[in-house]
Formats: C-alpha cells, structure tokens, sequence
C-alpha cells in the first residue's frame, strides 16, 4: 500500500488548478526587501474607515461576543435591504430574503451548493475572478466559460452567451463591473443578457462586489431588470467599496426558497459570520457613505493617470467603467503576459499579474491594480515605460 | 471646483509634476492653476505640517489656546479689535466663535513666561478686551489631519491577492 498522504485527496480536489496567482505570489515574495511596488493586489489600499473600526470595538467592549442569528443580524439585514434598495433599486424582506455571509466568497459557495447538481452546467464570464471556475469544480458542476472581448471593453455580450450556451445549463455567474478587466454592462447589455437568461430559464447569481466603484454612469443591477428579481441572487458585501476585506463580510438576497436553502448550508458549514464584523457592517451602512464617495473619487482619478499613462507607453489599455483594475494589453510589446509579468518584476521591480491567471481568455493581457497612492503609480508606470522601451534580453 | 485644488485638499504632498500626472495636465499648466489660485486669494502660502516635539531645539516652543471676550462696536462688530489680535507675531490663528467667548486666539512663543507676558502685557492690555482665559497645550496628538506618535499600523497587504 502507498504512504503517500495525497491518496487520501479527493480527486476532484487534486484535479483543481494551481492558482496562477499563487505562482506569481511566490515569485513576488521572493522580492522582499527590495523596492518591489506591487500593482497585484486584490484589494483596497485604504484602511477601513475609523468610525467603521471604532464600532468594531464599542461592540467589543460591550461583550457582543456571541453568536448571531444563522441568516444574520435583524439589524444589519434591515439596513442591508434599505441600503439595497437605495442603490440598487430592487426591494428584499429582511426577514427571509436576506443572508448575511462570510465574504461574498462564500456567498458564492453556498449558491453553488444549494443550486447545483453534480453534472449542472454553469456558465460564467471569462476572464474571471479566480475562484469562480473552483467553485464551480467543487460542487461537481460542469463550468462554461463565456469570453468577454477587449473589442467590448470586456463587456459580456448576449451574442458570446448565445454562441456558448449548451444544454444543461442552469446557472449563470455575472461578475460586473469585473476582477480582473474592469468591464461592466450598461443597461441596454444587460437588458439583452437578462432576455436571454429568461429564454433558456438561468437563474443568475450576480456578483457586484466593485458596483460602488462604478466611475461613469450609473451602475444597474441585473436584478432590477423586470421578471429578473425572481431569477437571480444578489450578491454583495463589504470589501471593496467600505475597504473592509480582512472583515470577510457579504450578503446575498433574493427569492425566499433560495435564500433558505443558502441558509440550510450556511447553518450547517459556517452557523454564522462574526458578530464583530457585523457591527462594523451596520456602522459603514448607517455612516459610512462619505468615506466611499471620497475613495471613489480617489480611484477614478488614479484611473484616469494609470489608463493615460498606459496607452501613452503603448499598452493598449480600455477605460474600466468600474473596480480598482485596469487590464492592458501587453502584444504590442512582443512578449507573453507572463514574460512580461516575470520580466517587468524582475527588471523594474514592478509586480503585475499575467492575464492568464484569469483564465485562458485573459492571455496577452496583464492586470494592474491602481488602488496605491499617486506617487507610486507615477513611479511604477515610469517604470514600465523604461520596461517596454529597453531591448529585449 | 479646480482639479488642483481638489488635490490640494486631499492634504498629500505632491510635487507640481505629480500634480500634473494625476490631473493630467502639463505642470505649466498646473503652475497657472496655482498662480490663479494664488491671486484669487484661495491659496495663501505652503507650511509644513511638523512634530516639533521630536526636534529638541524647537521643542521648548510654548503654545496657548486663549479665550478672549471682547466689546463689539457700532458699525465693525468684532472685526476691528479681531484683525488688530490677529496682527501679533504671537498670534498663529485667530477665530470668531459662537458661545461663552468672542475669539478664539491660538498662540505660540519661546517659553512660558513669553506667552505668558504677551496676554498680561499686549493681549488683554487692548481697549475692548474683557477678559481673557488661557490654556496651556500639554502635547499634541493630532496636527491638521496627521497623527503624531500614534500612527496607522504599516501596511500589511499582502503583494499579490486575487
């Protein structure tokens, strides 16, 4: 009998990928201690806002210790479904329509759960998120990637849906404005996704975790969209837009039986999420709105030198409508995204994450974060100039 | 409002070229933005914010918040005896408050016995002035928006995320 401890692995876990970021996360930590300024990261580079944090602490003190209710905080859902509503124009009872999560993660993961047979299709838009197509192998779901096209701004097109479609499919995973490209949909886009999702009976799980860091126009949520609210789950939370990601909150809403069989899952795998990070949810609900609108205003305007700067090196580079991401391509330059992730690191000292990390329809093309501050953006984009412009060794 | 003065307040230290990177514009441009900003009489001049506590031959530099009450008069109100206060060497900010007290004057000077002298001697000498309450400040947590001592944690970020 073999003692390697891998036979005990489940074999659809053994089969999961890598994480392509992982790889460039090791490549990067070898770096420390020299001048690295790093474009790869996935998360605001704001601390959470001291009202939020002291909140955090007055409940400490107060001795909220304890367990809550398995869907959440009465309080902090009332406030979610007002804050929803407000922002998103689609109305959820508190009471049975409203879960709160531990990350928009694993609000994700307990939709999968709940809604997939092994052998379901689910289709998502690529390039993606890096756990969506895991999450999706995790459940013994098939996943069906559908591409998104710089030509579209990184858009997802009905047509690229209709093109991809196959029998089977029963979930559609929606992640607007979008990690890593920063593409989103206007309302005429999502009207014609939303049509097609009815035709052919998806149900949608929509993930607008970056909707708050929309820079023009207005965000629309797929789930205002008529006859849309009874077909999709709403999934949303706290990181990006109040700079709270260690908290590890989310929420999803929607149609009661969903939500309820989220729960089921929910109560028997996490029971609930912090009550700490709860309390802090409800104080960035109730009082944290100019601390958005102020970040916001931040990353719009580093968007603007990032995209400019970009292009003006020759890195063709769209304008994300929405996130902290811009997602250059880096053809011109001759090189693979991940030569030119590896190379750039290693010569100029600026950390990007290859494209392909996002799945296979991000190749050629690279990532930049532009939550960091003016100066180093100046700096590390000078630097990718000097990059582009050396000869190749 | 002035893309540059909008970063202006945002209370960082960019240079005029990093200004003009991130509004996007030349820095001759930006430099016209501050010659104008300057003439209208929005930008008055450039301080540095400092923690003189760690610097031992400023530390001794006393500061004084003072209470004054003062007389208005027919036809200027405050604003008389207010500018000629403001006008002290001594004197760093000067405000008009609503309240228990007329102005609010912030001062500073080389030791006790000098602020001390300039409100005995000068401050509360001045036809109008009532009466004045001073507060010696002990230490400073907080200057204009920049912590002293107690800063934020350095970044723990991880380099690349998802």
């Amino acid at each position: 009998m073999s003692n390697d401890p891998k036979r005990w692995v489940a074999g659809h876990v053994a089969a999961l990928p890598k994480s392509g970021i992982r790889d460039f996360f090791e490549l990067v930590a070898k770096m420390k201690g020299q001048d690295v300024i790093s474009l790869g990261v996935g998360e605001p580079d704001f601390v959470t806002p001291w009202n939020i944090r002291e909140a955090a602490i007055f409940a400490l003190e107060r001795g909220k210790t304890y367990y809550t209710s398995n869907l959440g905080m009465i309080e902090l859902r009332r406030a979610i479904s007002t804050y929803v509503t407000e922002h998103f124009g689609v109305d959820y009872r508190p009471e049975d329509q409203v879960i709160v999560t531990v990350g928009v993660s694993e609000a994700l993961d307990l939709a999968l759960r709940a809604f997939c047979n092994p052998g379901d299709k689910v289709m998502f838009h690529q390039p993606c998120y890096v756990s969506y197509h895991p999450s999706i192998s995790l459940v013994h779901a098939q996943g069906v990637a559908v591409p998104t096209f710089a030509k579209d701004n990184f858009a997802l097109t009905a047509e690229a849906l209709r093109a991809a479609w196959q029998p089977g499919c029963k979930v559609l995973m929606l992640n607007l404005p979008c990690n890593p490209t920063g593409g989103t949909c206007d309302r005429i886009q999502l009207e014609a996704i939303a049509a097609f999702c009815r035709e052919k009976d998806l149900l949608v799980l929509s993930d607008e975790i970056y909707s708050e860091l929309t820079f023009e126009g207005t965000h629309t949520s797929i789930a205002s969209l008529p006859g849309m609210a009874e077909r999709t789950v709403f999934l949303h939370g706290f990181s990006k837009a109040f700079a709270m990601t260690g908290w590890r909150l989310g929420y999803a809403c929607g149609p009661a039986a969903l939500i309820d069989a989220m729960m089921k899952v929910h109560q028997y795998t996490m029971l609930c999420a912090s009550i700490i990070a709860q309390e802090a949810a409800l104080e960035a609900l109730t009082r944290g709105w100019d601390s958005v609108l102020m970040m916001r205003e931040q990353y719009h305007r580093r968007r603007d030198l990032v995209v400019r700067r970009f292009n003006e090196i020759g890195l063709k580079c769209h304008s994300p409508r929405g996130s902290f991401y811009a997602f250059p391509s880096v053809a011109a330059t001759g090189r693979n995204e991940k030569d030119f992730a590896s190379g750039l690191l290693l010569e100029q000292k600026v950390a990007v994450v290859p494209g392909s990390a996002f799945g296979e329809n991000g190749v050629g093309h690279v990532r930049a974060c532009f939550a960091t501050s003016y100066e180093q953006l100046i700096v590390a984009c000078d630097r990718i100039e000097r990059f582009v412009q050396a000869p190749q060794k | 409002m002035n893309p540059v003065l909008k970063l202006l307040l945002e209370g960082g230290s960019l240079t005029t070229a990093q200004i003009a990177q991130v509004a996007g514009f030349s820095v001759s441009e930006v430099e016209q933005h501050l010659e104008q900003l300057k003439k209208d009489k929005i930008l008055l001049g450039w301080r540095p914010v400092l923690d003189l506590s760690r610097e031992a031959a400023a530390a001794a530099t006393v500061r004084a918040v003072i209470e004054v009450k003062i007389s208005p008069e027919r036809g200027g109100g405050f604003n008389r005896l207010a500018e000629r206060l403001a006008r002290f060497d001594e004197v760093e900010s000067c405000y008009l408050m609503s309240g228990g007290y007329d102005l609010l004057v912030f001062v500073k000077g080389a030791s006790l016995q000098k602020v001390a002298g300039f409100v005995s001697e000068k401050l509360s000498t001045i036809e109008g002035v009532l009466s004045t309450s001073t507060h010696f400040m002990l230490r400073c947590y907080k200057d204009q928006g920049f912590l002293l001592d107690v800063g934020e944690a350095t970044t723990t970020r991880l380099n690349v995320a998802p």
